[in-house]
């Protein structure tokens, strides 16, 4: 890692000495200065902005109001926990659903893996909006959707659940959390295919060969080797369902606001800039933790 | 009996790719209607207005312009950047190796919301205002990272001996550059760029933070128009975009399927 040799370039011996120092470097720089002054310094300028006091009229001075964030939590605690809750639960829902289709690719395809794996991808290219919309169609109570899980008995398992409030499935915490589970999807996919795509076929049959069942192959062997994707996959899933909110506005009602939904409003409607600074940051906070527990375990190498 | 317990797996795949795909059917289907009231709920009457008259709601088709000129000036912008910095990672060793991992994880890891406020905060104080150049740099800065993971996969694949044996047959570092390493990994540059277009097209989060009333965006058209009734062309043109992306993935498998039969 110290030494900056060259891994491997074109470059000829004499002249690759030479360029190896700088060469890097100069690749890197425009880049990673533009993720620092559009990425990083606005962390700074958010964490700024939380504590500055004043209005959009006369100006915001710096006064390191702290108060902000005691603010902030009491008054938002409910939704800053529901959208830890909803991207938990549809991360879970996402790990289920996503499993299988990722082993699925990986080992039993065959020549049908790149035609599966384009119908994985394709929608993923597709407006989130609009595909966001069609969920609000299927759900509605014109449907046949609503109609069945009426009749076999779904909405009163939900119902029971809290997680819906009557005989529709639109406007509820579950819509929300079916919308965000469906539209992170391929982020829990593709890294859980990735390593899964790495697992070597004969170690199953070693494990068959040495009688295991097929669970306990699963729990053993498949599971263990596919760790990696499943720590990136939650990682990726979670995140930005926490900080969703547009399944939350489509999908759900007014008992469903998730906290990206108040942020968006206090800076774009309320325009009380410190007090959405102030969450805008808390919610920074958590995910600098759950990345950095995440770096701890696996290192940076395997981010990518 | 047991034939279905062999397969489970393989129903279980089918019927969560089904699920993915759900939504992108009811949207080809709704593009054909001619719905009653103001929302595209049930279908009504079979149509084709929406395919003949793309451009039939008013200002679809401009927010659809910006939205195209954005994202393809982002993701060429991003794409350039991007590359350079999956081959600085994928060719050299370096001081600053994981903080550079960091900073490029960092964007792919974060909600939308936070970057978007933030960068509203950062503009604010710079004083430079809402709107389309607003807009570009937010959508640079979270395509670069996509890029980069997408050309680093493809030059980490890149026979180094291929390069070794151009410098042997005498060209020097910029020909075997431009005439080797380049379009080896061209396949991963173009996916990263694709990937960079969509992101900025379909972005809605971020864009909202920084555009100004006069910078509507197509995410942003339809957002607006999911409060007032969702115009059937919104249906059409999602039914483009899907079509345009399957016939773009299913074109890059193939040209691969070609290049390595070619090599092999």
């Amino acid at each position: 890692m110290a030494d900056a040799a060259v891994l491997s370039t074109g470059s000829s011996v004499a002249e690759g000495r030479r360029r190896r120092n700088w060469v890097p470097y100069a690749l890197l720089l425009p880049g990673l200065l533009w993720l620092f002054v559009f990425f990083v310094v606005p962390m700074i300028t958010l964490a700024s902005q939380s504590l500055q006091e004043g209005n959009v009229d006369d100006g915001f001075v710096f006064t390191g109001n702290v108060a902000v964030y005691g603010q902030a939590l009491t008054t938002y605690w409910p939704q800053m926990l529901r959208s830890l809750l909803y991207a938990g639960t549809a991360t879970v829902l996402a790990l289920v659903l996503g499993y299988p289709l990722a082993y699925f690719i990986a080992q039993k395809a065959g020549r049908w893996k790149n035609v599966v794996l384009v119908l994985v991808i394709a929608p993923f290219f597709t407006s989130f909006l609009i595909r966001t919309l069609a969920w609000k169609t299927i759900l509605s109570d014109n449907w046949v959707v609503t109609d069945w899980a009426n009749k076999l008995g779904v909405t009163s398992v939900l119902q029971a659940l809290g997680l819906t409030a009557n005989d529709s499935l639109l406007f509820s915490p579950f819509a929300v959390v079916m919308g965000l589970t469906y539209n992170f999807l391929p982020f829990m996919i593709l890294p859980l295919y990735a390593t899964l795509e790495r697992l070597d076929p004969r170690l199953l049959e070693a494990a068959s060969d040495l009688y295991a069942s097929p669970w306990q192959t699963f729990r053993k062997v498949t599971w263990p080797l596919s760790l990696p994707g499943v720590v990136a996959g939650t990682l990726l899933t979670f995140i930005p369902a926490s900080g969703d909110f547009i399944n939350a506005r489509l999908l759900g009602n007014t008992q469903t606001t998730m906290i990206g939904a108040v942020i968006d409003s206090q800076f774009l409607r309320v325009l009380d800039y410190p007090l959405a600074a102030a969450l805008s940051f808390v919610l920074l906070v958590i995910i600098l933790v759950l990345v950095a527990s995440y770096v701890r375990k696996a290192g940076t190498e395997e981010l990518l | 009996m047991a034939w279905i317990k062999r397969h489970l797996i393989t129903f279980a795949a089918l019927a969560v790719l089904a699920y993915t795909l759900v939504p992108n059917v009811i949207v080809a289907v709704f593009s054909f209607n001619d719905p009653k009231g103001k929302f595209n709920y049930t279908f009504n009457e079979f149509s084709t207005d929406a395919w003949t008259n793309p451009c039939g709601a008013p200002g679809i088709c401009d927010s659809l312009g910006l939205s195209l000129r954005i994202g393809i000036t982002a993701s060429i912008i991003a794409t350039i950047l991007g590359t350079m910095i999956a081959f600085a990672l994928g060719r050299y060793r370096f001081r600053g190796r994981s903080a550079t991992n960091l900073l490029i994880f960092m964007p792919m890891a974060t909600p939308e919301v936070v970057m978007g406020s933030s960068l509203l905060t950062l503009f604010l104080m710079a004083g430079i205002p809402a709107g389309p150049v607003a807009i570009l740099i937010a959508h640079i800065m979270f395509c670069v990272s996509f890029v980069v993971v997408a050309v680093k996969a493809r030059v980490a694949t890149l026979d180094p001996r291929l390069e070794e044996a151009a410098a042997d047959l005498g060209a020097n570092p910029t020909q075997t550059f431009l005439r080797v390493t380049l379009p080896l990994a061209a396949p991963g540059i173009a996916a990263g760029g694709l990937l960079a277009f969509s992101l900025s097209f379909d972005d809605y989060i971020i864009t909202n933070f920084n555009a100004s009333p006069s910078s509507i965006t197509f995410p942003m058209y339809v957002w607006g128009a999911a409060q007032r009734g969702v115009p059937v062309q919104v249906y059409a043109i999602g039914t483009v975009m899907f079509l345009i992306a399957l016939g773009v993935v299913v074109a890059g498998q193939v040209v691969g399927a070609r290049r390595n039969r070619q090599v092999a």
